[in-house]
């Protein structure tokens, strides 16, 4: 596999600008390739199904090569890289070679893939991002692919990305990677942790600790504990948690780490809500992301059955569009009184407190019959500890979340100032991000422009806050259930709680109407609000400990 | 004169006492008689009595507090001792009227604002006029007379921190901003500020006007400054900067103290300091009563410098006097000591230590033998009389050391360049090295090295010159018998020289000064001690000092077939395959036959090794370690060797030899130490045409759409070397300016400039 690695680490050239520079690569890999089937001998009869047995390394070698050379005729951000590829492909396959095809459409379960790769080819801009990505990376995820739909955000992401698992910092590299395999984990997020497990190995991780968080050095063992309180109950986090972990003699974390440790996770688990939420598919490269079988006659693949993604449901969904047509028009009035009798509806205090507590209460209720038990396979669980440790022990009415108010510890005056003193720089990198997620807008609702959208996007990233306790004196929660239907709050808490859990039904059935590019949007807020609000907790936290 | 008995009325004592909840601002009225504290959830007024705290009201009445209580911001009226304002979290603006006889003080509430309203502020003499800035982005202002706000600000830009009326002027207020600005408004203009200008970078908590300069502003931000910006002439100017150690919540000028000002910052730190502006290093006095940070910050009386109020997230409300304050000037160090790189020392301390028993200069003069005190240099401030700070005055002597004496680093310098760590045989580096060291008048180095050949040769190497050399020193016969006691001995006798200091050598910075030597010494020790704790964890790279099969990780640009460390390699093997039939003949002629396995001189050698690098002499350990490579590494542990790397390393970049700590750093065998080339390397590079930065990987720049750095002969994008004039910036390939200048002196580009390269 390292050998492999290297030879597709040569192909960086691949990500240059200039178009000489990536012919040559492109002609190593023909070469490459050419070499491997060679050397592979004679082409095995393709209805004989049992392949000499000493040949399987090699053709596994083969395999993964062919399966990058897929990807890149797919991904790769050069028109001309893709067009090899593809000739690349074809040629192999005339000699004999079996070669692998993509599985699912696209990099998204729940977005058509034409409308995803249109965006690239309209704006310069994404265009230019895209490179530049593809330039450090060597790939384009299917994340980014999705993001691209906001390719002022999706800058700002990859920077940030890039300065927290490239940059100069406290955690040596491989430790990154593997905190954030830890981080996706906690929510079976299967492909946050394949894309790490390959950079992990890629910068010199020891495949040992992949077996399992027992395997890792006891200093990441600690981690556990934070990271499983993170993942669900933020609001339990002490300065005694924070005070284990810095103090633990030898196994003890330096509070820059920390830093970067809680940043990592966090981030990790919002990330993981991204990529449910928006259905992301296995990178094409990587496993499940293709397959060596001929095409089957269904023309579905496994997953999409799975979700419930069949024509019939298509069509039903149709249907009710057509019915519910006046849903945008409805959310706009609304809107729209709600601004204009702001004033004259004076809710008295305490009922301004009960809607909080309304909502934070009925935020913690989940469908029950969405409450399907779902174990965690195992192959991902075994980077955290305490798989059974979720949701599910509070959900029982009556759990009750202290109320953090934002005026006493807001991530502008406070988080910052913390993060920014330990990490030094991130603290403006995040900041931009944060602000850059909650003031996007285009000004459109569905096919309405010219709208004022910062009411809705305030409800939704209150909405989130609310769900972790988080209450902002100056808000009327009232307006969250004028806003935000049922169906987009069953959305938002499966998306937040158990984002594994989200399905296509439900990515369908909230705003019928709206675009796709405007649920990316909405799937943006609630990663950096989940952020957000888990980050405020992990700071108060570390800031208690310290004063 | 009424003033002042009224000054003088104010007495008391530094006090506390504890509140109910956490405070977040403060204000007191304007006889300084009483404080009132507002919080989330306090909102009380307290009485100062010379010895204590009394409270006199609560203003937080009903079953059910409201919102409305829960304060961001209190302010107390200056012209009306029954007036006071709040703005509360949820968006309400507020004022309470003392005087209203029913136990709820409320008299008025504007909920104009959206969201949480930051600051408010009152007139300083107009009664009716309050000012709120809030979240929203907007400062209202409001006549307490109306139910309504008379005129609305709008800030055009992010949330609203802070919001002050001029002292001053009477129409103008500043407003302070989260995205950094502070803009300057007129109160009878509301369609657009008069002034504006980026004070921080990130939020800018607070301002607040100077009560006696007219135009004079104090900003606190989030960057951790204090400016002070003095608007009253045309250009807004910053005049003094303070830099403090946390945000920046609070800022307050003292009263009568025309330089001084109060500050309190948001997180971490839970001091209140006083600046002087003009002495922006030290605080000039320090409160450090508060356990957790300070909210709220007031000076007791408009007049009266010596009482500051404060209030805090740890639920105290505190008098702090001044003269109980913490003076960190008192606790500074008074003296300076600092090395040059080349022996110098300089010395700065207090006229008075220095000057006061007048031996002392003598004596120093003495003891330094090796160097004179050229250029005694002393600092004199002319004494202000507002100034509060004791008057000092320091002297800075320098000793300059003589060219060539003892103290001088020559030799470290001459050793560095002269040595050879790689690209020969063993035998012949360790022999180089000797001959270095031995012109260099360094003995014991040079025999050490002859020692070393010695020990991990194969006993006949046919270097006989060498063994010649040694010969002369008379111990050839013995030295394989014998050799180890023998090194103890080279050893002891070189300790023994130095002790008697009778050879004055190099290893002595200085002669036995009154100064304890033994103090110079372990405080370059401890300087060094500190670099590793920065380090990365380090991993082990079984290789030696060739570099072909270098760790594989993070390595772009390493060249490999780079000749001298092959070829060394190469010829090392080649050689020692020679000497084996050599060796069969020379043994029989030596009387010690069995070989003494190289292993078996590891220990003496490692003793070797830290003894150097105890001595100071790290420059001996590393190039012992690097020459013998693999023969000697594994005995030595991993972190003492990044140590000596490291120190190492740092001496050489000090004195800018950077060719000889590239290639230490090249042959290190410790990976964080190797790392050290790779890391942290950023090239920025503006686009020639377009002047911004450029943010690609690539050729193109992202703004202009145009090829940057085009070669000005051919016109075709340089991609390798880049050859630029520093006058016109203008340039091309390598070759191609070469070519071109050989026949113009003019710029190719065709700009008129005559290029200049060196």
């Amino acid at each position: 596999i390292t050998e492999l690695e290297n030879v597709i680490q040569r192909w960086d050239a691949l990500g240059s600008r200039d178009s000489s520079s990536r012919h040559a690569a492109m002609e190593l890999i023909h070469q490459e390739v050419m070499k491997r089937i060679e050397t592979m001998g004679p082409i095995p009869d393709p209805q004989s199904s049992s392949p000499p047995a000493m040949d399987d390394s090699l053709s596994s070698d083969l395999n993964a090569l062919l399966a990058h050379v897929l990807m890149l005729s797919k991904r790769c951000p050069y028109e001309d890289i893709r067009k090899k590829c593809t000739c690349l492909l074809q040629k192999v396959q005339d000699v004999g070679v079996r070669i692998p095809r993509p599985v699912g459409n696209g990099p998204s379960r729940f977005i058509p893939e034409k409308e995803i790769l249109q965006v690239s080819k309209l704006d310069k801009r994404i265009q230019s991002i895209f490179e530049d990505a593809f330039a450090v990376l060597g790939r384009l995820d299917n994340i980014s692919l999705v993001m691209g739909f906001h390719p002022q955000y999706l800058e700002n992401f990859l920077k940030t990305q890039h300065y927290l698992l490239q940059m100069d910092g406290p955690l040596s590299l491989h430790c990154r990677h593997y905190i954030g395999i830890m981080a996706a984990a906690r929510h079976q997020c299967t492909y946050l942790v394949n894309l790490h497990v390959n950079d992990f190995l890629q910068v010199g991780g020891d495949p040992k600790w992949l077996n399992g968080l027992e395997e890792a050095p006891q200093k990441l063992q600690a981690l556990g504990e934070l990271n499983k309180i993170l993942a669900h109950r933020p609001w339990l986090l002490t300065k005694e948690h924070i005070e284990r972990l810095l103090k633990a003699e030898e196994h003890s974390w330096s509070l820059a780490e920390l830093i970067h440790v809680v940043v990592l996770l966090t981030l990790y688990h919002s990330l993981a809500s991204f990529t449910f939420g928006c259905g992301i598919n296995p990178d094409i490269h990587t496993d499940g992301g293709h397959t060596f079988r001929p095409p089957s006659l269904s023309g579905y693949c496994a997953c999409d059955i799975a979700n419930g993604n069949g024509a019939l449901e298509e069509m039903f969904g149709n249907q009710q569009v057509s019915e519910l047509s006046g849903e945008v028009e409805v959310l706009m009035e609304k809107m729209k009184q709600l601004q204009e009798c702001h004033d004259e509806e004076e809710a008295s205090q305490e009922e301004m407190a009960t809607r909080f507590e309304r909502e934070k209460t009925e935020s913690m209720l989940v469908v029950t019959s969405e409450d399907e038990e779902c174990v965690p396979s195992r192959d991902v669980s075994r980077h955290f500890e305490d798989p059974s440790y979720g949701y599910k022990d509070f959900y029982r009415r009556g759990e009750h979340v202290p109320t953090l108010r934002v005026q006493d510890y807001s991530w502008e005056d406070h988080g910052f100032s913390l993060v920014n003193r330990l990490y030094p720089d991130f603290g403006q990198l995040l900041d931009e991000k944060f602000q850059i997620a909650y003031n996007l807008t285009y000004n459109t609702m569905a096919t309405h422009q010219g709208v004022d959208t910062s009411m809705l996007r305030r409800a939704i990233w209150n909405y989130i806050h609310c769900m972790f306790g988080i209450r902002y004196d100056d808000y009327d929660y009232g307006e969250i259930n004028q806003l935000l239907d049922r169906g987009f709050k069953v959305y938002i808490k499966t998306m937040v709680r158990t984002p594994e859990k989200i399905t296509k039904r439900m990515y369908d059935s909230f705003w019928r109407q709206f675009k796709h590019s405007e649920k990316v949007h909405v799937n943006l807020l609630l990663m950096e609000a989940r952020m957000q609000a888990e980050l405020l907790y992990a700071l108060r936290a570390i800031t208690r400990y310290m004063t | 004169m009424e003033k002042l008995t009224r000054v003088s009325t104010i007495s008391g004592r530094t006090m506390f006492c504890h509140l109910d909840a956490p405070a977040n601002a403060i204000s007191v009225c304007r006889d300084a008689t009483q404080v009132v504290v507002a919080g989330r959830n306090i909102f009380k007024i307290y009485g100062l009595e010379e010895d204590g705290f009394v409270e006199r009201l609560n203003l937080r009445v009903g079953r059910k507090p409201s919102l409305n209580f829960s304060c961001a911001d209190v302010m107390w009226h200056q012209m009306e001792e029954n007036l006071l304002a709040t703005a509360a979290t949820n968006g309400a603006v507020v004022t309470w009227n003392l005087a209203r006889p029913c136990r709820n003080k409320q008299e008025q509430l504007f909920t104009e604002h959206k969201r949480t309203v930051n600051k408010v502020c009152f007139h300083p003499t107009e009664v009716n006029m309050l000012l709120s800035g809030s979240q929203d982005g907007f400062m209202k202002c409001f006549d307490l007379r109306k139910k309504e706000s008379v005129s609305t600000f709008s800030g055009q830009s992010e949330s609203v921190r802070d919001v002050q009326f001029s002292i001053k002027d009477y129409f103008t207020f500043a407003a302070s901003f989260e995205n950094g600005n502070v803009q300057l408004w007129d109160i009878r203009r509301p369609d657009r500020y008069e002034r504006m200008f980026t004070a921080h970078t990130g939020p800018v908590f607070c301002c607040d006007w100077h009560p006696e300069d007219r135009g004079w502003l104090a900003t606190g931000g989030r960057d951790k400054m204090v400016k002070v910006w003095d608007m009253s002439t045309s250009r807004v100017k910053e005049i003094y900067c303070v830099q403090t150690i946390a945000s920046v919540a609070r800022v307050k000028w003292r009263p009568e103290r025309r330089y001084h000002l109060a500050t309190c910052s948001m997180m971490v730190d839970h001091n209140i300091y006083v600046w002087d502006v003009r002495r922006p290093f030290i605080p000039f006095a320090t409160f450090e009563e508060h356990k957790d940070v300070t909210t709220g910050i007031v000076w007791r009386h408009q007049h009266d410098p010596y009482f500051l109020l404060s209030g805090s997230k740890d639920s105290t409300l505190y008098q702090h006097m001044f003269k109980d304050a913490s003076r960190p000037v008192d606790r500074a160090n008074p003296e300076g000591l600092c090395f040059g790189l080349f022996g110098d020392l300089a010395f700065a301390a207090k006229e008075s230590l220095m000057s006061a028993p007048p031996s002392v200069g003598d004596v120093g003069r003495k003891t330094y033998p090796g160097g004179d005190r050229r250029y005694p240099i002393f600092f004199f401030k002319k004494p202000d009389v507002t100034e509060q700070f004791e008057q000092v005055s320091s002297a800075l002597s320098v000793f300059e050391s003589e060219a060539g004496s003892s103290v001088g680093m020559d030799w470290f310098i001459n050793t560095a360049q002269s040595y050879l760590l790689s690209g020969k045989p063993f035998g012949e580096l360790c022999e180089h090295n000797a001959q270095v060291a031995k012109r260099l008048n360094r003995p014991q180095e040079s025999t050490t090295w002859t020692m070393l050949r010695i020990m991990f040769s194969e006993p006949a190497n046919p270097s006989l010159s060498s063994n010649h050399n040694l010969n002369k020193s008379g111990n050839l016969p013995l030295v394989n018998r014998k050799l180890k006691e023998w090194i103890k001995d080279v050893f002891l006798c070189a300790e023994n020289e130095e002790t008697e200091g009778s050879e004055g050598q190099a290893e002595y910075l200085f002669g036995d000064a009154e100064l304890d030597d033994d103090d110079l010494y372990s405080m370059e020790h401890d300087n060094q001690a500190e670099e590793p704790e920065y380090l990365l964890p380090q991993e082990a790279f079984p290789l030696r000092h060739e570099i072909i099969d270098h760790p594989s990780a993070p390595e772009p640009v390493q060249e490999r077939p780079e000749s001298p460390h092959v070829s060394g390699s190469e010829t090392e093997s080649t050689c020692l395959t020679s000497t084996e039939s050599f060796s069969l003949i020379s043994v029989s002629q030596l009387l010690f036959s069995p070989h003494l396995p190289p292993k078996f001189f590891c220990p003496i050698v490692k003793e070797m090794l830290c003894y150097y690098a105890e001595q100071g002499d790290v420059q001996m350990a590393v190039s012992v370690l690097i020459v013998l490579g693999d023969r000697i590494r594994k005995e030595i542990d991993e972190l003492t060797q990044e140590h000596w790397y490291m120190s190492y390393i740092d001496l050489l970049q000090r004195f800018e030899l950077w060719n000889v700590s590239n290639e230490v750093i090249k042959l290190s065998t410790c990976g964080a130490i190797m790392c050290l080339n790779q890391t942290s390397t950023t090239l920025h590079i503006n686009c020639s045409n377009c002047k911004r930065p450029m943010s690609n990987k690539g050729w193109i720049c992202d703004r202009c759409h145009q090829c940057a750095s085009v070669c000005a002969v051919c016109h075709h994008v340089v991609k390798g070397l880049f050859v630029w004039c520093q006058g016109c910036s203008h340039g091309g390939h390598l070759e191609h300016v070469m070519e071109w200048l050989k026949h113009s002196k003019h710029c190719p580009a065709g700009c008129g400039h005559l290029c200049e390269y060196t």
